[in-house]
């Protein structure tokens, strides 16, 4: 593929496009400011959105959120809708950790209850969340009841008795996309899974105890259920290695069957399977269960952070969740491309959907506010509660952005900081870290990371996403 | 050891470069290890067989280190040494067989691999050397 110009023309302060040429069947569409397009500039990304605009069936625009960064065939923060009947799906659209995502629990506690005892809460959620590597959870499944969770999702977690009802009503997709088939999950995915249930896994993983510092919409924080000085607690986790193995295997097959396919793409992570070969619904039925993988997981960790809040500060404390979003997967999701309804695989790949008020799939209590988001800050800053709007349905298939994003690689980090000095300057900051390895806490380092502020301002000013609240940290525990 | 890592933004980067396809191999897995831990440190008490088959050398290369991540998640094994490593062609399939000595205990795990890429993944084999390129997703 040649291209004359890459360099995308400026549409406003908070857009971008690349026009169509070469093979691209749509343009790309980058929501950034100059600053991030710069840092965009610099890697392979926009490259990457333009490989993506020349898939099959793709509809619209090939979409790259503030936050996007290079990653494997699809840049990390990449968004795109593929026709289900004349399209494809892709793994590497998706991501390998599939429905990795974050959970938001809110508690009754407020930051000046919570500050003396965060070394204690820290302690405890090392204890009942595992990094987990090797068979060290505490709930170790068997290969039935694997399937089963696959199955569920986090609805077997309730039926089991983690956990509640709450709990699935406030989660995307309740916790459960029902076309999952745990058969199409191979035996080495669910060998990966049988012990890693309610554990964190490591990299950029955490679960943060945070407070909300700041309201921005007053109404919609009070639909949410946040107030300023409120304790909250950010999960961030995926489906650990069952998903990761589940996307490998059927890059696999993909590259299996389509060897012509593969010899033409620019990047083999791009590999795909045609909507109309079975294996394109074998990969999704096999992702969605992977997904309900990481909702159970997400759940099992909620349920484990509120035992350990419930022992600390007694059964009054409640905790509840607010919400649950998944930023790596494709969704079946009917839209409206130039005036016609259509169904699409939107693939959202480190993009967290943002459906505003009305959707049919987001909770009732939500309906006037759109959906809640969450956008993650990178260790020590600022966390983001955003709300899901009718301009994203328009603009972005319904999606935003879903993180700081990286900026330094991790070898530059190791070189720059040492994860001793890292944690007691985070410590006189009041941000506590608990880690399983120092290492993980420099590569981890703040400044390693795009500006999340400058990411949210873009969602916001772009209108794909309203902030809601900001969040600051007290205490990280790192896996 | 021949192994040297890269920039990646996102993800582990690393290049080989040895003596033979075989010694690429070997060098490949003792710097996925070094990602996960202190490779120095893990004793070689557990030994482990693996076969690889596959069509492509990339592809063999890419199943052969996702075995390995397979074996951390599983069982907490960690790598110490490979005592062999044997790559022949049998028609038009290459076939792996090594021989690895590691440990399952309780060592600290620095970083976790969600999974081997063919990002970058290259096998470049020249008349006296053999280079590898490979990014693992972390």
């Amino acid at each position: 593929m040649k291209y004359i110009n890459i360099v995308p023309k400026k549409l406003n302060e908070y857009s971008y496009i690349v026009e169509k040429q070469g093979d691209m069947k749509v343009p790309l569409k980058i929501f950034a400011n100059e600053k991030l397009l710069a840092k965009m500039l610099e890697d392979r990304c926009i490259m990457q959105g333009i490989n993506v605009a020349a898939l099959p069936g793709i509809q619209g625009y090939s979409i790259m959120m503030p936050d996007a960064h290079q990653g494997y065939g699809f840049s990390i923060g990449g968004v795109a809708a593929l026709d289900t009947k004349e399209g494809c799906i892709s793994p590497g659209g998706i991501g390998f950790d599939i429905n990795c995502g974050v959970r938001l629990l809110a508690t009754n506690l407020m930051k000046e209850d919570v500050q003396p005892k965060v070394r204690e809460i820290l302690d405890r959620l090392f204890e009942y969340v595992p990094p987990g590597v090797g068979a060290k959870s505490t709930t170790r499944l068997d290969h039935k009841e694997i399937k089963e969770v696959l199955k569920k999702g986090a609805k077997w977690c309730v039926e089991k008795g983690y956990g509640n009802e709450d709990d699935l009503e406030n989660c995307e997709e309740n916790g459960c996309i029902e076309e999952a088939d745990p058969s199409l999950v191979s035996d080495k995915s669910r060998g990966r899974g049988m012990g890693q249930l309610g554990t964190l896994g490591s990299g950029n993983h955490f679960i943060e105890i945070q407070y909300v510092d700041n309201i921005h919409n007053k109404e919609i924080g009070e639909t949410f259920g946040l107030k300023e000085g409120q304790v909250v607690i950010l999960i961030h986790c995926g489906s650990r290695g069952l998903g990761h193995q589940t996307c490998s295997d059927y890059l696999r097959k993909m590259e299996d069957k389509y060897p012509e396919i593969i010899e033409l793409l620019p990047e083999k992570d791009l590999v795909y399977a045609p909507a109309n070969d079975p294996l394109s619904q074998e990969y999704f039925k096999a992702m969605c269960a992977a997904a309900n993988f990481a909702w159970a997981n997400r759940h099992m960790i909620g349920h484990q952070t509120r035992k350990a809040f419930t022992e600390i500060f007694g059964d009054e404390v409640t905790v509840d969740t607010v919400y649950d979003v998944a930023h790596n997967i494709a969704k079946k999701e009917m839209h409206t491309i130039e005036g016609v309804e259509k169904e699409v695989w939107v693939h959202r790949k480190g993009a967290t959907r943002a459906f505003g008020p009305g959707r049919k799939e987001i909770p009732a209590k939500y309906q006037k506010s759109g959906q809640p988001i969450f956008i993650p800050g990178s260790m020590g800053t600022s966390s983001y509660v955003l709300a899901g709007t009718q301009k994203a349905m328009q603009e972005s298939f319904g999606s935003t952005a879903h993180g700081a994003g990286r900026l330094m690689s991790r070898k530059k980090a190791n070189e720059l900081w040492n994860g001793e000095d890292l944690k007691k300057e985070l410590e006189g900051q009041n941000i506590i870290v608990k880690a399983a390895s120092v290492r993980g806490i420099t590569e981890e380092a703040p400044l390693a990371y795009k500006d999340v502020d400058d990411v949210v301002d873009v969602s916001d000013k772009a209108g794909i996403g309203i902030i809601v609240a900001q969040l600051k940290p007290m205490g990280v525990v790192k896996g | 050891m021949s192994y040297e890592f890269l920039d990646h933004t996102a993800d582990v980067k690393f290049v080989v470069d040895a003596a033979s396809l075989e010694d690429a191999f070997s060098d490949a897995a003792l710097a996925t290890f070094e990602i996960i831990t202190d490779i120095e440190k893990v004793e070689g008490k557990v030994e482990k067989k693996i076969h690889v088959e596959s069509e492509r050398k990339r592809t063999l290369l890419y199943d052969f280190l996702n075995e390995l991540v397979y074996l951390v998640d599983t069982e907490g094994w960690l790598l110490h040494n490979v005592e062999k490593m044997s790559i022949t062609r049998d028609g038009d399939r290459f076939i792996l067989d090594a021989a690895l000595v590691g440990d399952s205990g309780d060592y600290e795990i620095l970083t976790q691999i969600k999974s081997v890429t063919y990002s970058d993944m290259e096998i470049k084999e020249g008349d006296n050397n053999t280079i590898l390129t490979v990014v693992h997703d972390i």
